[in-house]
């Protein structure tokens, strides 16, 4: 089991350093850099002599190799650098956003993952009409788009219904639509997964054994059906949360929210390089972190993809 | 008529032996799909006797499984009684709600599935799944439950239960998964086991170790077993009397021995003619002695390196050597990982053996490669078992047998039309089959395609792995007869691959037995048969189902 551990360690390293490495190369490739866009042409009315000398305080001027090394050595040791358009280091400007944006992330997979299993149990469970609609739901919610089910859900629950303040509000009242607006496209492929896997489940032998020890449907459904339907919907899972990261920029974009979402924005639009090697490495952490979980936690649910115990016959 | 047996096998216990467990009337079933209904099961009638083991014999879609799933309350959704009562000691059980049967089901009817390989929950540990019909049956408390299944794993030869208990399906061989199943069948000595093609999906000799275990538990508790199943020579040696179904209809019933002594309904007749296990073995035109070797295999070593333990090799074929001679059968006989299909492979060219020599027609396979190898497959062509993943379902019976046609030397379209036509005849079906895709065809009739396929090439050698083991014992008697034909004809020469010794005696002229990569034994087939030298190739036909004893008895 260690020797796995240390397998997967490993590659998770390897792309993390791969993921650094090909957005230090694609952010080079930008024509002008961070440095030119803020001080040429601006008010301050520098000289070129100046500008370039300000390239080389911030290192700009360095061969591209050399900064290649300079920025790697920097991330290993903790150093983001620093954002040239705000004059602070990029990892306070993370510690200021990341958490508002990882708790919108967890709330809506938290949510995402409850709409997901009420509709997967519904759908083998309730009434013939309550499990055709079950069923009907997921293509529904993954069409619907992400930035189109903001507006409304601000539209009906906020300025005609008034249940939810826009202006001013509670906290908790701000994440509200926010992260249904995540949750629903994210719960759509998960029920699809999880409700395909169970129909699948269902037609296996070993459920007419147990029907046949005289257990009923619900007593099938959660003693048989569910533990091997998970593991598929775990690994589906951890692709998606990924993806839930991509859809709290846009999120936080509609909602106004400050986040990941709204620095990014920032740093694309100013060109902000340290800014976004950053986040591109943080979200490569985050999806390798994640597949590394689903990886470990399989084996818990399916004792098969453990490794060979010994004392088989 | 059948008291009498009933009386003897029932334990001295049941003094209403002449009131039967279960009595099945006029039973209809149908099964209604794309708003068609069809009716499988049609007007079966039949009683089992407290204690009385009684065989549902017939081929696939004689209805069998569908009134086994009818008496246990499990039939598929799409599936409805149309008419009939099942009664269950006196009670109709075939209106019952599914709450009402759930409680009957496990406690006073029990299942014993087809295959053991998947039908054990791979995710719950063997004990919690025997401790789960305990639990769904009202016992709460754990040491009881513990207890219990530790003496039920230990019941049916499962030890040491306490390690056992713990282990995953997984981890434990088709047989013993078996053994698990039986056990959770017996839990709660249910008047009634339905044991539907338990041993089907196993080895010969775990198929009868597992029927003998089966026999003495239901002995000592006596339990009556419906046993369903297509085999003659397993009806023939374990159930008291045998219901034979043909088409959703009874086509006779009886004591099993007055069924096999003088049948007489037509369709019990062809069964017994058919049935490889009963049939005495047609004799073989002599090999002439003029005739050459077409195939040698010489010390074939094909080994695999072990996953996860650095220098250890598996061997799969360990030093295989035979001849075969041209016009002739060679038979591969084994139980699974005996190596058969490894070495059936290896002269198909579709492996490399690791070492020896493989030759046909005086050609070493193993050191062909590139245009030359895929030359060599025009000689050598290859037959499987499953007729319905065979033939690719998007082409017609027409493209499929023409496409290896394509693969060599050009040939014209009409004769390639010719040639397909000729062949598709030659195999027995008839022409307009050639525009058809292989959904519309039965088992049988595919099979004839992937011979005809096989054939258009006129190959010398054609392997047939377990070509006929998929199929129905009618259909698996005319497709042996026609492979006979063929061989007369066109001079073939056939590489036999199967685990069914009794049809192997049908059609092999030698035979090679193997065990775990070798070779234990090998010669003319009734050299084998009468007087097996090796120690396994006697459990072998000791193990083939319909001997009753007899050949058991001399095997011993």
């Amino acid at each position: 089991m260690s020797r796995h551990l240390a397998q997967r360690l490993g590659q998770a390293l390897l792309v993390l350093l791969a993921a650094f490495t090909v957005a230090f190369v694609l952010l080079q490739a930008l024509p002008g850099d961070a440095v030119l866009i803020k001080f040429l042409g601006s008010e301050m009315g520098l000289t070129a002599e100046q500008i370039a000398e300000l390239r080389i305080a911030y290192g700009a001027d360095a061969p591209v190799w050399q900064q290649y090394l300079h920025t790697l050595g920097n991330f290993l040791s903790g150093d983001f650098g620093t954002s040239i358009r705000a004059g602070v280091p990029v990892a306070s400007l993370l510690a200021e956003n990341l958490p508002a944006t990882l708790l919108l992330a967890a709330l809506a997979f938290g949510t995402a993952s409850l709409l997901a299993v009420a509709l997967a149990v519904l759908s083998q469970l309730g009434f013939a009409w309550a499990r055709a609609f079950a069923r009907s739901m997921p293509s529904f919610f993954v069409a619907v788009p992400v930035f189109w089910l903001g507006i409304m859900l601000i539209q009906v629950f906020s300025f005609q219904l008034g249940l939810v303040s826009v202006i001013a509000p509670e906290p908790w009242e701000e994440l509200i639509l926010p992260v249904l607006t995540l949750a629903v496209p994210i719960s759509a492929p998960l029920a699809q997964v999880l409700i395909r896997n169970m129909d699948q489940v269902f037609g296996e032998p070993f459920v007419a054994v147990a029907r046949a020890k005289g257990a009923t449907h619900a007593w099938v459904l959660w003693r048989h059906v569910a533990r091997n339907a998970l593991p598929p919907t775990l690994t589906m899972a951890g692709v998606l949360f990924g993806e839930l990261l991509g859809g709290a920029v846009v999120t936080e974009t509609v909602f106004g929210l400050a986040g990941l979402g709204g620095m990014t924005q920032q740093a694309v639009a100013n060109q902000d390089v340290a800014v976004l090697q950053a986040i591109v490495v943080l979200s490569a952490a985050a999806f390798v972190t994640i597949s590394l979980a689903v990886d470990l936690l399989l084996p818990l649910f399916d004792p098969r993809l453990a490794n060979r115990p010994a004392g088989a016959a | 008529m059948n008291v009498d047996l009933a009386s003897r096998l029932a334990p001295a216990t049941t003094v209403a032996a002449s009131a039967p467990l279960l009595a099945v009337e006029d039973l209809a079933i149908r099964y209604v799909s794309g708003g068609t209904a069809r009716r499988v099961v049609d007007g079966v009638s039949f009683s089992v006797a407290p204690g009385e083991v009684l065989a549902l014999l017939g081929e696939s879609g004689s209805g069998k499984t569908t009134t086994a799933q009818a008496v246990l309350g499990l039939l598929p959704p799409n599936g409805a009684i149309e008419r009939g009562a099942i009664r269950l000691d006196g009670t109709d059980i075939a209106g019952w709600p599914e709450r009402k049967l759930a409680a009957l089901r496990g406690a006073r009817i029990s299942l014993i599935p087809q295959d053991p390989t998947t039908s054990l929950n791979p995710v719950r540990t063997i004990g919690a799944q025997i401790a789960e019909i305990l639990e769904i049956h009202g016992e709460r408390d754990r040491t009881r439950i513990r207890a219990r299944v530790l003496e039920l794993l230990t019941r049916v030869g499962l030890e040491p239960a306490e390690m056992r208990a713990r282990q995953y399906p997984h981890q434990l061989s088709g047989g013993m998964r078996q053994r698990v199943l039986i056990a959770i069948a017996v839990a709660l000595r249910p008047g009634l086991i339905v044991a539907d093609e338990p041993t089907s999906a196993l080895d010969v000799t775990v198929q009868r170790r597992i029927l003998d275990l089966l026999d003495e538990l239901r002995r000592e508790d006596g339990t009556a077993v419906l046993l369903v199943t297509h085999d003659l020579g397993v009806a023939a040696d374990r159930a008291d009397r045998v219901v034979v179904l043909r088409q959703g209809q009874v086509q006779e019933a009886g004591p099993v021995r007055q069924v096999l002594a003088a049948p007489r309904s037509e369709y019990a007749r062809q069964l017994l003619a058919d049935a490889p296990s009963l049939a005495t073995p047609r004799a073989r035109p002599p090999v002439p002695a003029t005739a050459g070797i077409m195939l040698k295999v010489d010390g074939l070593l094909q080994a695999y390196p072990v996953a996860g333990e650095r220098g250890r090799m598996f061997h799969a074929a360990d030093d295989v050597s035979f001849e075969v001679r041209a016009g002739t059968t060679h038979a591969l006989v084994g139980e699974s990982g005996s190596g058969k299909t490894t070495t059936a492979r290896c002269i198909a060219g579709f492996l490399r053996p690791t070492a020896g020599r493989v030759e046909v027609g005086g050609t070493d396979v193993a050191q062909l490669s590139g245009e030359a190898l895929r030359q060599f497959r025009r000689k050598v062509q290859l037959v499987f078992q499953n007729p319905f993943a065979s033939l690719d379902p998007r082409q017609t019976v027409g493209a499929i047998v023409e496409e290896p046609l394509w693969n060599f030397a050009p040939v014209a379209k009409a004769e390639r039309e010719r040639l397909v036509r000729g062949m598709i005849e030659r195999v027995g079906l008839p022409d307009a089959v050639l525009t058809r895709p292989p959904a519309a065809l039965s088992g049988g009739q595919r099979q004839r395609v992937a011979i005809a396929r096989a054939l258009v090439l006129r190959p010398r050698v054609v392997v047939l792995d377990e070509a006929v083991s998929a199929l129905d014992v009618t259909v698996q008697a005319r497709i042996l007869e026609l492979l006979a034909e063929l061989q007369r004809e066109l001079g073939l020469t056939y590489v036999f691959v199967s685990h069914d010794l009794a049809v192997v005696r049908l059609i092999a002229d030698t035979v090679s037995v193997m065990r775990s990569g070798r070779v234990v034994e090998s010669g003319p087939v009734e050299q084998v048969f009468h007087s097996p030298a090796d120690e396994y190739t006697r459990d072998l036909i000791a193990a083939i189902p319909g001997g009753a004893g007899e050949t058991r008895k001399t095997a011993q």
